[in-house]
């Protein structure tokens, strides 16, 4: 099985240390990984914001670079979401605009094989105990895309309930939307911060020392609120806590 | 913003919307009312809640929404056929059908029936379609005075002020407000609130109930929305909770109801699927207290002559949009807006239309005319009015995909925003500059490096703070601090140690 790492740009630039902990853990668990260096960016943020013809290249780049591949892993649920769901559509519009006739079936070999990490961790490599220990109170947050437009179901808190010494805490109203939403965040900042608030007022009310997601857009979103209010609660990525062995966390 | 307390209470014209500023501006303000999100979140968490355990009752919820998409898709796709079905089967039964344009048309087709009738008042049942179209106003221009019977309308009404929901178009006022409003305001419009009125639920309730019981027994001419008109038989249906609606069908001699042309459903039958997507969506109620269906008219019982006026105001536009039109299959349940995390916060006004929430960030600008012209700011601003978080279009009972709309919308906002700026705004530069980037690994290698040099220069302890600054940049560090860049990007770490099998 050829797996491939699509670590999203964000993700490249501002947490390495989440791909590096993929790759500690699909090595742990027996399984290479490559990662395709010509891969940049699924195009979401251009997508969502209105610049769709901005991602008929984005998605041509996407497919080259991901061809061949059995599996494409990525530790983004939104980005996966993006892949999935919406290239299908910009491969529509490229045909529209007259642009690439062939992108459809490009995207349709490649995107049905891109999948969020714990949906390659139970369904691919049929784990849920990864051997991981984490040591620690942690309360997790679902993510609106990984949960409303992938169905990731249950897969994340059963990767976390086989965590040795991990106390995974209720967190009320897990559900609501945190308020990042991608261009959201900065366009209607005021109605952002307000949710939030109210998500982190949930998490620092379940006592947990850590908050984790399957997205580090939603946690950059929510980690910087709690930053700013010096609260002590870190913001992890599943990944991270999936590859900790409890001597390096 | 609204005609809430310190404003002119005896202002000429009713107030509205006219005057929102674009989204993020209304919200400011919203968010800043402790009190109207204190409302809020209370009413919405207590009706999600209760929304929920109804349709988990329902084994069948799924195959009822695919089918009731189906129905209203099929009504989308047959419309000319299925209204002129309708015009013939309502007039076969006595009833008088017109056909109205916009807003302007259908108001003036109201004031020369009340007119023609010598009538000076109208009662209402709650409608969307004739506050889509400023009825109320239209009407007072015309000297003809209009009562809304609705509790939740009348309390609006009564306060001067603009709706808020869909269903509950009060639900930002609490009940000690309610109670305000009636004391301060039923005396100058007809029978003055009881002495020492509480603020409890059912003397609010019978204080409403007295003072609409003289204008239901008076008013000659009722006005009505529908929920439903079934083509096959001419039959008009209106769903509602308090009864008032009931009494306006049947007491007044003249019924005017004005209908948007989407409003359709083919056949009789069709109404079973309804019947149970809509209470269980909207009040979440099994089934709600009052349905009344007519057709036509039938002498002896009830009116005596029934109008029919089919509203466009701009709903064939909407049709020619093939990912846009599924906004017309809406049946105003205002599940969307009960469990969307945006309209919780800022509550419906902001949005700046009598359609608030996710379906009025959808259906608003279409109606307006978006895929047409270039529309104002304000419009412009509504399909951003949404994190895409996806809520919506899981509790719609008719399966608009609303997060798919408001992205298409977006695109038409900045193809327009392209097409008549003659320099591109500093947003589209930066959209052009990052797809730029993202269209080479190289170019992206390069970014990276100069980002985590930037992050090492403005970071502390690998975060950046209060970075000041208009636009994305200061709107961001505001509230949030943001992690910095890192060091060595992903892509970087990886050249240099073959993936980590070269060491860390």
């Amino acid at each position: 099985m050829r797996i491939a790492l699509f670590i999203t740009c964000y993700n490249d630039l501002l947490f390495p240390e989440v791909g590096q902990a993929m790759v500690r853990l699909f090595r742990r668990l027996g399984n290479d990984v490559e990662f395709p260096a010509e891969q940049t960016c699924c195009g979401q943020m251009h997508f969502n914001s209105g610049y769709q013809d901005a991602c008929i290249p984005l998605v041509q780049r996407f497919v080259a670079a991901f061809a061949g591949y059995d599996v494409v892993v990525t530790p983004s649920g939104s980005c996966a979401s993006m892949v999935r769901r919406y290239h299908p559509l910009v491969a529509e519009l490229a045909a529209d605009r007259g642009a690439d006739a062939g992108l459809a079936d490009r995207v349709a070999a490649v995107s049905p094989r891109v999948l969020e990490l714990s949906e390659f961790l139970v369904d691919t490599l049929g784990v849920t105990d990864v051997g991981a220990r984490f040591p620690h109170k942690v309360a997790f947050h679902p993510t609106c895309h990984s949960t409303r437009l992938l169905g990731v179901g249950d897969r994340p808190t059963r990767l976390l309930a086989g965590v040795e010494g991990l106390t995974l805490v209720d967190l009320p109203r897990s559900e609501a939307c945190c308020g990042f939403g991608g261009t959201f965040a900065v366009k209607n900042a005021d109605t952002s911060v307000a949710m939030g608030r109210d998500k982190v007022d949930d998490v620092l009310g379940t006592g947990a020392e850590v908050l984790t997601a399957g997205d580090t857009s939603c946690l950059m979103h929510i980690g910087g609120l709690l930053s700013r209010r010096r609260s002590s609660v870190r913001v992890m990525h599943l990944a991270e806590i999936l590859a900790a062995t409890g001597t390096d966390a | 913003m609204s005609g809430t307390a310190g404003t002119d209470r005896r202002a000429e014209h009713e107030p509205t919307f006219a005057a929102t500023p674009p989204f993020p501006e209304a919200a400011r303000a919203a968010l800043a009312n402790d009190q109207l999100r204190a409302n809020l979140g209370r009413a919405t968490a207590t009706i999600r809640t209760k929304r929920a355990a109804v349709v988990a009752e329902r084994a069948d919820w799924e195959s009822l929404r695919l089918a009731g998409a189906a129905i209203k898709d099929e009504v989308l796709r047959d419309l000319p056929a299925l209204l002129e079905q309708l015009e013939r089967a309502v007039t076969d039964a006595g009833g008088i059908v017109h056909w109205a344009r916009d807003g302007a048309e259908a108001n003036a087709i109201v004031a020369a029936i009340v007119r023609e009738h010598d009538a000076t008042e109208v009662v209402k049942v709650k409608s969307m379609a004739t506050q889509e179209i400023e009825l109320n106003e239209a009407l007072r221009q015309e000297g003809i005075d209009v009562w809304e019977t609705d509790l939740a309308e009348m309390i609006v009404q009564l306060g001067h002020d603009l709706p808020s929901h869909i269903l509950v178009p009060a639900i930002h006022r609490n009940r000690t407000e309610i109670r305000d409003i009636f004391r301060e305001e039923m005396w100058r419009v007809g029978r003055p609130a009881p002495d020492g009125l509480s603020d409890d639920p059912p003397d609010l309730a019978e204080a409403a109930r007295l003072h609409l019981r003289e204008k239901f027994l008076r008013a000659r001419v009722a006005v009505s929305g529908a929920n439903f008109a079934i083509a096959e038989t001419g039959t008009i249906v209106v769903l509602e909770s308090e009864g008032n609606g009931r009494m306006c069908l049947t007491l007044p001699e003249v019924l005017i109801t004005v209908m948007g042309i989407e409003k359709l459903l083919p056949t009789w039958r069709d109404l079973e699927v309804f019947l149970q997507l809509l209470p269980r969506s909207s009040t979440a109620e099994r089934m709600n207290p009052y349905t009344s269906t007519w057709t036509g008219v039938t002498p002896g019982d009830g009116p005596s002559e029934f109008h029919l006026i089919l509203l466009d105001n701009g709903r064939t536009d909407v049709l020619t949009d093939t990912t846009g039109r599924q906004a017309l299959r809406c049946i105003r349940c205002s599940a969307c807006l009960n469990v969307c995390p945006v309209y919780e916060r800022t509550g419906g006004q902001a949005y700046g239309s009598v359609y608030p929430g996710p379906i009025g960030a959808i259906l608003t600008p279409q109606l307006r005319g978006i895929a047409k012209h270039p529309v104002d700011k304000q419009t412009a601003s509504l399909p951003y009015a949404s994190s895409l978080c996806g809520a919506c279009f899981d509790v719609c009972p008719v399966r608009i995909d609303i997060p798919e709309v408001l992205v298409h919308l977006r695109g038409q906002v900045v193809r327009q925003s392209e097409a008549t700026h003659r320099l591109p705004t500093a947003e589209a530069v930066g959209m052009r500059a990052t797809a730029w980037t993202f269209r080479s690994s190289r170019r992206l290698s390069l970014a990276e490096r100069a980002a985590g040099l930037a992050g090492r220069l403005f970071g502390r302890r690998g975060r950046l703070r209060r970075i000041p600054g208009p636009g994305p940049v200061g709107a961001w560090f505001r509230a949030r601090d943001l992690k910095a860049p890192a060091r060595e990007s992903f892509r970087a770490w990886w050249r240099r140690t073959d993936g980590g099998r070269g060491g860390d």
